[in-house]
């Protein structure tokens, strides 16, 4: 657990520069194991506090804690060997093979070359480099296979904590999306105390198990878990950086219930225009390839066997038990207005409808406010 | 003439003796090597320091305005300034402001490269290892100098070419060197010498250029070439159809 106690930081005035206070009396705790966010615009002192975690700056007063241990009297570098660091750039030597970027820390902590090496292959291929990655440069690698090498450089002497500073930023969406959801399987395996920093809500909200909302000039205006924190953002500056659709987008952390599904009439790939015509009485016809849902088809409008290209694949896929943001979405998107249900394997178990998904959520409970927050005494209005 | 510098060069009597070409040759790598060894052993961990620490950047500045001073000028004055200070049967009073004139111009390259290099390492990689635990050594050690290590070697070159050329007036004092065929061929009409000499000293300065090249090439690591042969060569690419376009009088190259 790492613990900020009443941490405050200010840099002295410099050469016309004003005095300025980064972090203003922070108190707040992250959990063993878990991710907690610090989440806020540019200027709220996030980044100062992460890197007051492993001593990259020292506090002005306060204190902070790691498993109880004051880290004011640990020594910095031996501070940060245990603690593992991942910055938006990567800052991957270039001097240095991907094997070698990796093996840094065990090599700084006494670990033979070899040894560090071998270690350094088995992270790789955790993040998902196999290989003939080991020997390149990271010249030779794209951004996002930069950012895995960073993050497998920082889990290489596994380090109970984790400390990132926005690692997935520099990284084009589809790519962030990606290492965003390996992250998190990672995470699953190896449940490592991690402090992330970022300027992106929504990926605050998907990572964090718990998220701090900064306000500039370094306070804390909200602690809370995502969920919580789309339903009840505790004043206007949250709300706002929140932002709009927090209703929809608070379905991502409501499981369905049982939907009233309907069985959906299927057809394989390949199927002439009679047999497709045939299978249903409706405009549009689900096709399907060994139970997994394709897409959809008009049968009246066919003349051929049923192939791929004919497909129209505007619809999304949502698990029966998956969130209830994918099973709107599902029905929402579909061209029959029928969203697809599968199960995990990804295999047709049914269709839903909007209206159907839309009881279901009215019925979900929103959660509990914490009656401390309506209390007129506890929200400083600013 | 060319004729006659063949000659000159290839004859063998030229070569031998104390004012052969091959003890000439051998002194004037004894003064540019021992001058760009002090100016190393100066320039080098001052600059790296500089470049670390972030202090006393304005050294740099005035290391680089030296350059503005003509070197012949500069030996006379140390020559007149050092020379009675040196007592008996010695070298010294010639070779001391030789050396000193040699490595001051020297200092300026490998000054500038040493600090542009270690500065212009990625400030995200020195981050990095500083937050993963590295002492200030090791972050010296294992990450800035090794990336500082191109533009080190390219100050390095460009010190070795200056003083090899510029070691041609130690002559002038009463020194050797290869300089003094140029002294000694200009004063006595004998051009065959004097060009030859040039062509020598341009040949050597050439011969370390090369040499040099070669090991930075084996010390530096490939991870710090691959970035600028990838990019040359993508920007050739793009270069090419733009050059036929323009038509064979724009294609510079």
């Amino acid at each position: 657990m790492i613990r900020f106690e009443q941490v405050t930081k200010s840099f002295p005035a410099t050469g016309g520069r004003e005095s300025m206070v980064a972090v203003d009396e922070l108190s707040l705790e992250a959990p063993t194991g878990q991710i907690t966010v610090l989440v806020g615009p540019s200027g709220c002192g996030k980044t100062t506090s992460l890197r007051m975690i492993n001593r990259m700056i020292d506090p002005t007063s306060g204190r902070i804690l790691i498993d109880d241990q004051d880290i004011a009297s640990v020594n910095p570098a031996r501070l940060r060997r245990g603690i593992g660091y991942v910055i938006q750039s990567a800052g991957l030597f270039p001097h240095r093979t991907v094997v070698d970027n990796v093996a840094t820390v065990p090599m700084l902590l006494g670990t033979g070359r070899k040894k560090a090496r071998d270690r350094a292959r088995e992270v790789l291929e955790l993040v998902g480099l196999p290989g003939d990655f080991a020997e390149r440069y990271p010249s030779q690698l794209s951004g996002g296979q930069q950012q895995r090498v960073g993050v497998a450089r920082a889990l290489a002497a596994d380090p109970p904590v984790m400390l990132m500073d926005e690692p997935f930023s520099a990284v084009d969406p589809i790519v962030r999306e990606q290492l965003q959801d390996e992250f998190l399987r990672l995470q699953d395996e190896l449940g490592k105390t991690i402090v992330f920093v970022t300027h992106d809500i929504d990926e605050a909200i998907k990572l964090g198990d718990q998220v701090a909302v900064m306000r500039v000039g370094g306070r804390l205006a909200q602690l809370a878990e995502p969920a919580y924190l789309l339903a009840h953002p505790i004043d206007d500056f949250v709300a706002d950086f929140v932002g709009r659709d927090r209703g929809y987008r608070a379905l991502g952390f409501s499981e369905a219930p049982n939907l009233p599904m309907s069985n959906e009439p299927s057809v394989p790939l390949g199927t002439t225009p009679e047999e497709a015509r045939a299978a249903t009485s409706d405009r549009w016809l689900l096709v399907v390839d060994e139970e997994v849902p394709q897409g959809w088809v008009e049968p009246a409008r066919i003349e051929a066997p049923i192939e791929p290209s004919m497909l129209d694949r505007g619809g999304t896929v949502a698990r029966v038990h998956g969130p209830l943001r994918a099973s709107l979405d599902a029905a929402l998107s579909s061209p029959s207005r029928r969203g697809v249900l599968v199960d995990d394997d990804g295999r047709l178990v049914g269709t839903v409808r909007a209206a159907d998904v839309v009881q279901a959520i009215e019925r979900v409970e929103r959660p509990e406010i914490d009656p401390a927050e309506i209390a007129p005494t506890a929200a400083p209005v600013e | 003439m060319i004729n006659q510098i063949w000659t000159w060069l290839t004859d063998g009597a030229n070569w031998s003796g104390d004012d052969g070409i091959t003890h000439r040759l051998v002194q004037h790598l004894w003064y540019s090597g021992l001058s760009l060894l002090i100016a190393g052993v100066i320039a080098l961990p001052l600059g790296t320091w500089i470049a670390h620490s972030g202090r006393a950047s304005w050294l740099v500045t005035a290391a680089n305005s030296l350059r503005a001073v003509p070197s012949l000028g500069l030996l006379f004055a140390a020559s007149m300034l050092l020379s009675s200070k040196f007592t008996g049967d010695t070298d010294l009073p010639y070779l001391v402001p030789s050396i000193i004139v040699l490595t001051i111009l020297a200092i300026p390259p490998l000054l500038a490269g040493a600090y542009s290099g270690v500065r212009e390492v990625d400030p995200a990689a020195r981050d990095a290892a500083r937050g993963m635990g590295m002492t200030g050594g090791e972050v010296l050690r294992q990450v800035e100098l090794p990336n500082a290590l191109p533009l080190i070697f390219s100050g390095l070159r460009s010190a070795t070419l200056q003083v090899i050329a510029t070691a041609t007036i130690a002559a002038y004092i009463g020194l050797g060197g290869l300089g003094a065929f140029l002294r000694d061929g200009i004063a006595l009409n004998e051009y065959d010498a004097a060009a030859g000499a040039s062509v020598l000293v341009a040949v050597l300065a050439l011969a370390a250029d090369l040499l040099l090249g070669v090991v930075q090439r084996l010390v530096v690591s490939p991870g710090l070439r691959t970035t600028r042969t990838r990019t040359r060569r993508n920007r050739r690419a793009d270069a090419t159809p733009a050059a036929a376009a323009l038509g064979p009088t724009n294609a510079r190259s």
